[in-house]
């Protein structure tokens, strides 16, 4: 007797799909740019790694935790920019940070010559590296103005896939991107949840919660309050097409860091005496935004 | 009252106080060295809206309202003069709260940041005068995109990316520790001079007093800022003059050379 299993289309799409999260950072800036065009700079056979970390029995690496690769695409000179999560946790330190601020200087410059040259940054970063402390922050000072200073000329594009998820320094980097893409399994936001369970205690935020963090800072919550630009499965090819399909619209109408009017209202309906949930902040930005 | 607001109304003759806003946000036009320049700062203010930032943190009203001042001042000066911006730093940290992340305070930050940026590429020099705390996005916020960044040389004056004690906690090291650490690894210290070190200072003021500002000192912090205006003014419209520091020289030297061999093999095919 045979039996015969209709797969669901579900089912038959996972077996395909195969998972950006689950690839190091290497691999996801190969797969951000056109196939066979990846050419890593500063790479981890130059060995330029962080001055600090030894001084403080920590085993350094070679890259620092930041791979830097130029390449095409869509054709278009492109630099993929990937953080590694599962190096110090995505910290920013003075080697890799240098190398994303460089990395998005020498980018504009090449726009300034007439070759237009994109940018995709992917982010899973804890923020500043403490070890580091004052470096980092200047550094980033410096990755701010140079991704400032690349929108201008070609849209800057930030993929956070997880599941590091994107705090601190670079939170704001997302922030000042032209646009951002996430999974569902993907966080971005400012002040970790353990951090701000520190800093105002447990009934300001119980950090081990987990859906009451995703439902605050979750791609799917970003992405339908409007923090984020497009929600994607954690698949290597449907990330890749969403940022193809972003670079092909161009400049944003607007960039979401210029929209004072609109946040300024949205924060005028929000009533911050009383709590608030996650759907309420859906609720308010579809009335906003009709 | 707050050292940063004790300094910005002893500077710009004004309580700062906005019509509309948060009250944390202080904003004020006075003239200096013979033309005009706006003051802004943060302070606490214990009647909020936001409860996590009455303490004269970075919240979300404070980025939010704090972008749209700076782009009314980039739109008011349009093609004419640009006026300086002087910012005084005595800001706690970020907010730290539920509603500020559900709202999006990275994005208010960020939009900070972003005119801050926009106005230093715009022409107007923008001025960091450091009288109290900025850390953590405090410092990102208020003094990352300035041309020139002061500080006063004092013991409540602190630029780092983390509290003390939240730092021995997150990585496990004692604040004694972090102290051992600090006396050797410049990037880690907790005082305004090893800060300066690393070069990300213009000038480190020596001010008498600095809870009590006077005649005497209000004038030579003006003239240190009128000095500032003027350097901004003849040097380009970016950061780089922290990594040509001679601070960077020495203690930045990874940054520099990430800076030379990126640039080669970006060129190299």
């Amino acid at each position: 007797m045979t039996t015969t299993v209709q797969l669901s289309e579900d089912v038959l799409a996972l077996s395909t799909r195969r998972s950006y999260i689950e690839m190091n950072a290497r691999a996801r800036a190969a797969q951000l740019l056109d196939a066979g065009a990846f050419r890593e700079l500063l790479g981890p056979f130059d060995r330029v790694e962080s001055p600090w970390l030894p001084m403080q029995g920590i085993v350094p690496q070679w890259d620092d935790g930041c791979v830097v690769a130029k390449g095409t695409i869509d054709g278009v000179p492109a630099v993929a920019i990937a953080l590694e999560g599962k190096f110090q946790g995505g910290s920013i330190g003075e080697v890799c940070g240098m190398k994303m601020a460089i990395a998005l200087a020498l980018a504009r410059q090449d726009c300034e010559r007439g070759i237009p040259t994109r940018a995709v940054l992917s982010l899973e970063s804890g923020g500043v590296r403490l070890q580091e402390a004052n470096i980092g922050e200047l550094v980033i000072a410096e990755i701010y103005a140079e991704l400032i200073a690349l929108r201008k000329y070609v849209p800057v594009i930030v993929v956070i896939a997880g599941m590091t998820g994107c705090f601190g320094g670079m939170s704001l980097a997302a922030g000042l991107a032209s646009y951002v893409v996430m999974t569902r399994q993907a966080r971005l936001s400012m002040n970790g949840p353990e951090v701000i369970e520190q800093e105002a205690g447990i009934e300001e935020l119980d950090a081990r919660d987990r859906p009451l963090i995703w439902s605050i800072c979750g791609g799917a919550q970003r992405h339908a309050t409007g923090l984020a630009d497009m929600l994607v499965e954690d698949d290597v090819a449907e990330i890749a097409h969403a940022v193809r399909t972003l670079f092909k619209r161009g400049q944003p109408a607007r960039l979401r860091s210029d929209a004072h009017d609109l946040y300024i209202e949205r924060l005028g309906r929000l009533d911050p005496a009383q709590e608030w949930t996650a759907d309420q902040i859906r609720a308010v930005c579809k009335e906003q935004m009709p | 009252m707050s050292r940063g607001r004790i300094w910005f109304e002893a500077l710009s003759g004004s309580s700062g106080r906005q019509s509309d806003g948060p009250g944390s946000l202080l904003l004020a036009e006075a003239t200096l060295g013979g033309e005009r320049v706006s003051y802004v700062a943060l302070a606490p203010d214990a009647q909020a809206r936001f409860p996590r930032a009455r303490g004269g943190e970075v919240g979300v009203e404070e980025g939010w309202y704090g972008a749209r001042t700076i782009r009314r001042i980039i739109d008011a000066d349009g093609d004419s003069t640009k006026r300086p911006i002087v910012t005084i730093v005595d800001a706690k940290s970020q907010a730290y709260g539920q509603r500020e992340e559900l709202v999006g305070i990275h994005l208010a930050a960020a939009a900070l940041i972003s005119a801050y940026a926009e106005a230093r590429v715009a022409g107007h020099p923008v001025i960091a005068l450091i009288v109290g705390r900025a850390v953590s996005a405090s410092f990102l916020v208020l003094c990352g995109q300035a041309n020139r960044v002061l500080a006063f040389d004092d013991e409540q004056v602190l630029v780092h990316a983390m509290y003390k004690d939240a730092a021995a906690r997150i990585t496990r090291r004692t604040v004694e520790e972090l102290d051992t650490l600090g006396a050797t690894i410049v990037p880690m210290a907790y005082d305004i001079q090893s800060f300066d070190k690393l070069g990300g200072l213009y000038r480190l003021l020596q001010v008498a007093s600095p809870d009590e500002p006077n005649v005497g000192t209000v004038e030579q912090v003006k003239l240190a800022v009128i000095d500032a205006i003027a350097d901004a003014r003849r040097g380009p419209r970016d950061l780089s003059s922290r990594l040509e520091s001679e601070g960077a020289k020495q203690y930045r030297k990874a940054s520099l050379i990430v800076r030379t061999k990126m640039a080669e093999q970006w060129t190299a095919q």
